[in-house]
C-alpha cells in the first residue's frame, strides 16, 4: 500500500457536498432552466428598457391614442402614423412596450427590495430564537403567531392610506409582513440543526462559536431559505399588483404591473392589448419564479417529490 | 378536548387585543380626518360633528371609549354612512360576501379534491402533469388577471356553445341572481381550486405509498375502496387546516372580485372605508375578519382532532 494508493482511493470516495448535489439536481431539471432564463431576459429588457425603445415611458402622444400594434389581429386603428409601437400605446398616446417594461422594473424592484427586508428580518429573528431557545424563543415566537393571524392585506391598505402611497414604504410594508414566514423557517431549521451529530462533532472537536454558525449552521439553512426567497419574491410581486390594481400602490406617471392591468382592464372591450401584454408578463414571470422555487425544492430535498 | 378548546380561545383574546390597538392606532395616524371633505363646514359645525363622535377628545380618551363599546359588542356608528351603524353595514354586506365564498369555497372543493385525487392516482403520468400545470396556472394567475379576462369573453363578447349565446352580466348584483354570480364565483373559486388540488395530490402520494394502504390491497379489496374508505380519509386531513382560514377568507369577501364586479360586499367596503377614513367601518372590518380567522382556526384544529385519531391535544 503506497501514499498514492490511498490517495486515489480516498478521492474516488470523496463526498459530494449538499450544495454541489443540489446544483446538480437543479441543471438537471429542464423546467426550471428554462424558467431562469426566460426570467432573465425578462429583468435584463427591464434594466435595459431606455435603450430598448424610442419612446420615454411617460411621453404622450395623442396622434397615437388607443391604437393597435401593427401586427394586432383585426383592427383598424394602427399606430403607422407615430411610428412602431410594437405593443400599442395606452388611452394618453404612451408606448405600452416601454411602459410594460418600467413596470417590470418597479414590479421586480418592489419583489427584490421587498424580500430583501423579509430576509434581513427573519433570518435574524429566527435565528437567535432558535439558537438562544428557551423563553426568549418561546417569547419571540408567540409574538410572531400574533402577528400571524392579524389580516394583512387589511394592514399594508391602511399603511399605504396613512402614509400617503409613499413609493419606499410599500417596499417596506410588505417586507415587514413576509417576514413571519421566513422566522419560522429558519427557527425551525436552526433548532433541528443544533441537534445533529455534526455539530456534536464540530463542538467536540473545539469549533468557536462564531466558526460554528457561519460554517455548520448557516449552509445548512441556507437551503430552505433560498426557496423560500424564491416563493416569496413572486407573492410580493402579486401583493405589490394586487395594491396598484386598487388603486393604492405604485402612482402615476410611473407604473407597475398592476396599474397597468388595472389601465387595461377599463379599456379592455375596445382596446384589448392594453391588458394583454402586462397580464402576459406578470403570468410568466411569477409563473417562472414558480417554476424555479419547485425546482430548487425537489434540488434541496429530493425525496419530497 | 373541551379544556383545550378553551384555552385557545382565551389565547385568542389577546391576539384580537393587539388587533384592535394595532388597527386603530394605525388609522388614526392617517392625515386628514374623516370629515376634511372637500367642502369644508363652517368651524362651528366641524366642532359640534366632532363632539357629536367623540373626536375632540385626546386619542388615548377615543381609544378607551371604543373599546367600552366594543366590550357590548357595539361597533359604532359609520362616520361616513350617515345614519348606518358599522354593524348594520356589515349585516348588509356579509350575505353578499358569505354567498359568493359559500359558493366558490364548495366548487373549490368539489373539484379540487377531485382533481388531485385523480392526479395521485395517475402519479407522473400526463393525467398528472396536466392537472397540475392548471393548478399551476390557477395558483399564478392572479384574481385581477382573470376577473377581467373571465368578463371579456363571457360578458362583453359572449360564447356560442351549443347553438346558445352565453352572455353573462359583466358586474352588480341584482339580489343575488344566479346569472350575476356565474362569474364572481368562477373567478373566487379558480385560485382555490388549484391551491387545493396542489394540496389533495400531494398528501394522496404520500398516503397512497403509506403501508396500510399496501395492506388493503395486499387483501384484495378493489381498488375504488382503497381509495375511498383508506387512501382518501387520511389524504383529505390536510385539507381541514387549510381550510379554516380559506373559508374566512372567502365569506368575508374578495377585495378585488368585489371590486371589479361592483358587488356590495364586506369587502368593497373596507377599500372605500379606508380610501374615505371611515375609522370605525375600517376598524369594524378588521376586527370583524380577524375575530373570523381566528374562530375558524380554532374550528379547523379541533375538527382535526376529531377526525385523526392520532392526534391529542393536552391542556
Amino acid at each position: 500500500m503506497t501514499v498514492i494508493d490511498s490517495d486515489i482511493a480516498l478521492r474516488s470516495v470523496r463526498g459530494r457536498s449538499l450544495w454541489e448535489d443540489a446544483r446538480r439536481r437543479m441543471l438537471r431539471n429542464r423546467a426550471a432552466m428554462l424558467s431562469l432564463i426566460v426570467l432573465s431576459v425578462i429583468a435584463l429588457m427591464a434594466i435595459f428598457a431606455p435603450l430598448l425603445s424610442a419612446y420615454d415611458y411617460d411621453a404622450q402622444d395623442y396622434n397615437v391614442v388607443s391604437c393597435a400594434p401593427d401586427w394586432w389581429p383585426g383592427s383598424d386603428v394602427v399606430c403607422r402614423a407615430g411610428g412602431t409601437h410594437w405593443f400599442g400605446t395606452d388611452a394618453l398616446g404612451r408606448d405600452l412596450f416601454v411602459r410594460v417594461l418600467y413596470g417590470a422594473r418597479i414590479s421586480l424592484a418592489v419583489g427584490l427590495v421587498a424580500t430583501l427586508v423579509s430576509l434581513i428580518i427573519g433570518v435574524t429573528y429566527g435565528a437567535v430564537a432558535g439558537y438562544v431557545g428557551g423563553w426568549v424563543d418561546a417569547i419571540m415566537m408567540r409574538f410572531v403567531d400574533v402577528l400571524y393571524s392579524l389580516p394583512y392585506i387589511f394592514f399594508v391598505i391602511i399603511l399605504m392610506v396613512v402614509f400617503r402611497r409613499n413609493f419606499i414604504l410599500l417596499f417596506v410594508a410588505i417586507g415587514a409582513v413576509e417576514w413571519l414566514t421566513m422566522a419560522r423557517i429558519v427557527r425551525g431549521q436552526t433548532l433541528s440543526i443544533k441537534q445533529k451529530e455534526f455539530i456534536e462533532a464540530a463542538r467536540a472537536s473545539g469549533v468557536g462559536t462564531f466558526a460554528m454558525v457561519a460554517r455548520h449552521m448557516v449552509p445548512n439553512v441556507l437551503g430552505p431559505v433560498v426557496i423560500y426567497v424564491t416563493l416569496s419574491i413572486p407573492a410580493v410581486i402579486l401583493a405589490e399588483s394586487f395594491l396598484s390594481f386598487l388603486g393604492l400602490g405604485i402612482q402615476e406617471p410611473l407604473t407597475s404591473w398592476g396599474v397597468l392591468i388595472s389601465e387595461g382592464k377599463d379599456q379592455m372591450d375596445s382596446a384589448p392589448w392594453l391588458l394583454a401584454f402586462p397580464a402576459t408578463f406578470m403570468a410568466v414571470t411569477l409563473f417562472c419564479f414558480n417554476f424555479i422555487g419547485d425546482g430548487l425544492r425537489d434540488a434541496f430535498d429530493p425525496k419530497d417529490r | 378536548m373541551l379544556s383545550y378548546a378553551a384555552r385557545r380561545f382565551l389565547g385568542a383574546i389577546p391576539t384580537l387585543f393587539v388587533i384592535i390597538t394595532l388597527a386603530f392606532f394605525m388609522m388614526r395616524a392617517a392625515p386628514g380626518g374623516p370629515f376634511d371633505a372637500e367642502r369644508s363646514l363652517p368651524p362651528d359645525i366641524k366642532r359640534n360633528v366632532e363632539a357629536t363622535y367623540n373626536l375632540d377628545k385626546p386619542l388615548y380618551q377615543q381609544y378607551v371609549l371604543y373599546l367600552e363599546r366594543l366590550a357590548h359588542f357595539d361597533l359604532g356608528p359609520s362616520f361616513k354612512t350617515k345614519d348606518f351603524t358599522v354593524t348594520q353595514m356589515i349585516a348588509d354586506g356579509l350575505p353578499v360576501s358569505a354567498r359568493l365564498g359559500f359558493a366558490a369555497i364548495f366548487i373549490a372543493i368539489a373539484f379540487g379534491i377531485s382533481l388531485g385525487t385523480v392526479s395521485a392516482l395517475n402519479q407522473n403520468r400526463w393525467g398528472d402533469y396536466s392537472v397540475m400545470t392548471l393548478a399551476m396556472i390557477g395558483i399564478t394567475i392572479p384574481t385581477f388577471v382573470t376577473a377581467p379576462i373571465l368578463t371579456l369573453l363571457f360578458g362583453v363578447y359572449g360564447i356560442h356553445l351549443f347553438g346558445v349565446d352565453i352572455r353573462l352580466p359583466v358586474g352588480g348584483w341584482n339580489d343575488g341572481a344566479v346569472r350575476n354570480m356565474i362569474l364572481p364565483v368562477a373567478v373566487l373559486a379558480l385560485p382555490q381550486i388549484a391551491v387545493i388540488s396542489r394540496l389533495v395530490r400531494g398528501s394522496m402520494v404520500e398516503v397512497l405509498n403509506s403501508h396500510y394502504v399496501r395492506t388493503a390491497r395486499a387483501k384484495g379489496l378493489p381498488n375504488r375502496l382503497v381509495v375511498t374508505r383508506h387512501a382518501l380519509r387520511a389524504g383529505l386531513l390536510p385539507l381541514v387546516s387549510y381550510l379554516g382560514p380559506a373559508i374566512a377568507y372567502m365569506l368575508t369577501g374578495s377585495l378585488v372580485v368585489e371590486q371589479v364586479f361592483q358587488l356590495p360586499g364586506i369587502g368593497r367596503y373596507f377599500v372605500q372605508g379606508a380610501l374615505n377614513r371611515d375609522y370605525t367601518l375600517v376598524m369594524g372590518v378588521v376586527i370583524f375578519y380577524a375575530s373570523f380567522v381566528i374562530l375558524l382556526n380554532l374550528l379547523a384544529d379541533i375538527l382535526y382532532a376529531v377526525l385523526d385519531p392520532r392526534v391529542r391535544y393536552r391542556a
